[in-house]
């Protein structure tokens, strides 16, 4: 590898507060192009924390976050997005008053252009042109999870942020969701998927961090982090 | 006579509707409540009589003026003032829209004086269409009615079948994500009061055709359109139409019993509509 693959997307030292409430402490966390990395931890730990911040959802010191080589802390949701970096959020959170294919479309305010299109997306997730002209809100679970993450590909982004997309689903749903995965790293993506699910996030990610009360108790290849090693940083035992 | 007094109250509706499209597509799309909404009608119409009555523009050039000097004040008083309002619970907006009521009011009086004026429409005020059996239908309220009927069918295809309406019913939905998705919100309120402040600018300039205008009539055009958006169901945009129309008629035929009625049976519809319908006919937020 000719270049530091931590210089790509790159958190240092992040702090994150609600009000008087601080949620991360120092965190330390990198994304390579092309990687996908798993963030595990109980809840409360701090993952979804980390994902808002990256995302411009919540405030951060400018060089707390750099994306290719930029300082990215601190910049609105809107501009981030517009720079690629997509985040699926937690519950899926489609817009009610919107149809399918409408929510797949609201992608395309990110204003860039990509190998992802409508088209495109259907292929991904046939089920979802079957339905496409339906309101979002009575799709299954699983389909709607489909809706949230074709949505969040329609921005053409360069970093996918999976903020528990297993959540809530049966587990054939979410096989059928995970093996979208590889053809999303395929088109350019790199991803960060949090994860209560350990052994499906273990199975997916090239690396892998666990979170402890705001702060990196554990990161490490899966293969070399033994269950017991797992065990004490997710629950600080 | 009945039928006539009836028909009357529908295209009187029309006018209603257009105040109260604003106030519906203000609330819908980012849940403001402005209650400065009558007292810019009231500026729209004296920007009309500056237009015509001062600087000799044509009567119907000028609205070609008004609207977007309208949309354009929209655009910055929403981006400057009435962004910083909002997300912090129903309170702050209330306020802040009450205050610039009164300034409206105040630098409407120092301006203009309390001396009602108007736009003079000539013989066009008093002609109509007589559709035979005693019932006349003047054109001034057709074409009041008719515009109001192309604005609702203009926003409703806005809303439905371009990225802008699109972007509008996702913000009002849940302003949070639309962010994430690349929608800068605070452009997004903007343009909507710039669009609610276009369709106030019409609403104003055929309140002066109409009748004539005081700087201090701005609060009842308010409960007007408050009455026709909550009759209809907040947000709904063919709802206010219908809610407009209920006032219109009750007026009409308050009117018709007696002069001094007309308001009052306006407000007594309201009241029953109220406790039928406390949602309002077709509650939604903003429907495509």
């Amino acid at each position: 590898m000719t270049r530091d693959p931590s210089a790509w997307l790159k958190v240092s030292r992040l702090e994150a507060w609600y009000g008087d409430f601080q949620a991360l402490f120092g965190i330390d966390f990198y994304l390579g192009e092309g990687e996908i990395v798993a963030i595990i931890g109980a809840n409360g730990a701090g993952k979804s924390t980390l994902l808002q911040t990256i995302a411009g959802e919540l405030p951060a010191a400018p060089e707390a976050v750099m994306f290719r080589g930029e300082p990215f802390g601190g910049k609105s949701a809107h501009q981030i997005v517009r720079q690629g970096i997509a985040l699926i959020p937690e519950g899926r959170r489609l817009f009610p008053s919107l149809s399918v294919e409408e929510n797949l479309q609201m992608g395309l305010h990110s204003r860039r252009s990509g190998p992802w299109t409508l088209e495109r997306v259907y292929r991904l997730f046939p089920v979802l042109e079957t339905c496409r002209k339906r309101s979002a809100v009575v799709l299954s679970g699983g389909q709607q999870q489909m809706v949230a993450v074709g949505r969040a590909l329609m921005s053409n982004p360069i970093v996918v942020l999976c903020d528990e997309i297993s959540l809530g689903l049966a587990p054939t749903v979410i096989k059928d969701i995970y093996a979208a995965i590889p053809e999303i790293l395929a088109s350019g993506c790199s991803i960060v998927l949090v994860e209560q699910d350990i052994r499906r996030a273990l199975l997916a990610a090239d690396r892998v961090y666990c979170l402890l009360e705001g702060r990196v108790s554990l990161e490490g290849l899966p293969a070399d982090l033994g269950r017991e090693r797992i065990a004490e940083a997710y629950f600080g035992i | 006579m009945w039928i006539d007094t009836i028909l009357q109250g529908v295209l009187l509706g029309g006018l209603y509707a257009l105040f109260a499209t604003g106030l519906s597509l203000s609330f819908g799309i980012m849940r403001l409540v402005n209650l400065a909404h009558g007292d810019f009608i009231v500026l729209a119409a004296y920007g009309g009589v500056v237009a015509v009555n001062w600087l000799g523009v044509p009567l119907y050039g000028s609205i070609v003026v008004v609207l977007p000097l309208m949309a354009t004040l929209g655009y910055v008083l929403q981006r400057l003032v009435l962004n910083h309002t909002l997300g912090q619970g129903i309170l702050p907006p209330l306020l802040v829209t009450f205050g610039i009521s009164v300034i409206i009011q105040n630098v409407l009086l120092t301006v203009f004086s309390a001396d009602s004026q108007g736009l003079n429409t000539g013989a066009f005020q008093t002609t109509s269409l007589d559709l035979g059996g005693g019932i006349a239908l003047g054109w001034f309220p057709l074409l009041v009615f008719a515009t109001a009927v192309g604005v609702i069918v203009g926003l409703q295809l806005l809303s439905s079948h371009t990225a802008l309406g699109r972007a509008f019913r996702a913000t009002s939905d849940d302003p949070r994500i639309a962010q994430l998705m690349g929608i800068d919100h605070h452009h997004a309120y903007a343009l909507a009061m710039a669009l609610t402040m276009a369709v106030v600018a019409i609403a104003g300039i055929y309140l002066a055709m109409r009748t004539t205008v005081t700087p201090t009539i701005g609060p009842i055009r308010l409960l007007l359109a408050f009455e026709a958006v909550i009759i209809g169901g907040m947000g709904s945009l063919w709802g206010t139409l219908v809610g407009g129309i209920i006032l219109g008629v009750a007026q009409s035929i308050g009117n018709h019993i007696n002069p001094g009625f007309g308001l009052l049976a306006g407000h007594l519809a309201f009241l029953i509509m109220l406790m039928l319908r406390p949602a309002g006919l077709f509650p939604k937020t903003l429907d495509a």
